[in-house]
């Protein structure tokens, strides 16, 4: 895979599959896929929507959609190995009637599935696992999965700041939002990468059984 | 990438038998293995109940639901009572979306379990 002019990834790898006349994306990220790098990357999503326009509930809203596309690439599609490569592509759109938004697209060279098959358990059938495509699907206005050209797998998120529905129940509205006056017992909790202190626990294999 | 650990969790045993798992931290696809390893340790024990605080996680993903879901299945063979008690939120609002908010006992605080 080695190549001397472009380094451990060629070229030829790398898939921004770009529709003709789509404007090159305003952020590109590779990411290796580490399920240690998650924690960044959601914060990265969530400080850039923030930036555009997206209140704190909705910027919270896109990071996690964006966390769990991408534990689930890591999982289904690269079996946690963590050298395999990921493309988090990012646009800032124009403002329409419902304001400006983020459209994000995900892309791997995992094995390719049908997108008709990639759905969520039935919320009724209560066991571990199978609940992110449902949260994803949920908290973003737009989530289109594609086989991409050749191989792997592209998945299109799009989300604007006033589009009205779902994204407005309560249940969707406060998720990783700024802890209120009505919120935890411990109010100091903010969201950030790692353990909160000094001491820890031992831990077992990462992204091990639990997406 | 450097290994390091990822999540902080504080086990306690409370008079009675009862063991609080306490962690501190986001809990995602990264971190929700060590949160695992702990119920699992707790589990363990034979507590007479098992009560998660939740009130130091910031952020959940679908991982720490798994977990969860998981700890509730062994609670239910094991006649072990689960307590969830804690979130914020961000974490109840997953609950919610996920439709697990009813699934499970939740409670505001430790202090509240006993009276559950």
């Amino acid at each position: 895979m080695n190549n001397p002019s472009t380094g451990p990834v060629p070229r030829s790898t790398v898939p921004m599959t770009f529709h003709p006349g789509e404007e090159p994306p305003h952020l590109s990220i590779e990411v290796a896929s580490d399920p240690s790098l998650l924690c960044g990357l959601r914060e990265l999503v969530n400080r850039l929507a923030r930036n555009i326009g997206f209140s704190e509930v909705q910027s919270s809203q896109v990071a996690l959609a964006v966390d769990e596309a991408l534990a689930n690439v890591i999982r289904h599609g690269y079996d946690n190995r963590p050298d395999s490569r990921i493309w988090l592509s990012i646009w800032t759109l124009a403002p329409n009637e419902h304001g400006p938004g983020l459209r994000l697209i995900i892309e791997d060279q995992a094995r390719q599935v049908d997108p008709a098959t990639i759905k969520s358990r039935e919320l009724d059938d209560i066991r571990p696992g199978g609940l992110g495509v449902h949260i994803i699907r949920e908290v973003m206005d737009e989530t289109r999965y594609e086989k991409r050209s050749g191989t792997g797998m592209r998945l299109t998120l799009e989300k604007r700041t006033s589009t009205p529905g779902k994204a407005s129940r309560p249940g969707v509205a406060c998720l990783l939002s700024t802890p209120s006056s009505t919120s935890p017992p411990n109010p100091s909790a903010d969201s950030s990468c790692g353990p909160s202190s000094e001491t820890q626990t031992p831990t077992s294999e990462p992204g091990k059984d639990h997406a | 990438m450097t290994e390091r650990p990822v999540l902080k969790v504080e086990t306690s045993t409370r008079d009675g038998g009862a063991i609080v798992v306490r962690p501190q931290g986001d809990i995602g696809y990264h971190e929700a293995p060590a949160f695992r390893a702990a119920i699992r340790e707790a589990y363990d024990k034979k507590p007479t109940m098992l009560i998660a605080d939740l009130s130091g996680v910031a952020y959940m993903a679908t991982p720490g639901l798994a977990t969860l879901v998981e700890a509730l299945q062994i609670a239910k063979k094991t006649s072990v009572r689960l307590v969830l008690c804690g979130m914020n939120e961000r974490v109840r609002a997953i609950f919610e979306i996920a439709r697990l908010h009813t699934v499970f006992t939740i409670v505001n605080t430790v202090e509240d379990v006993a009276a559950k």
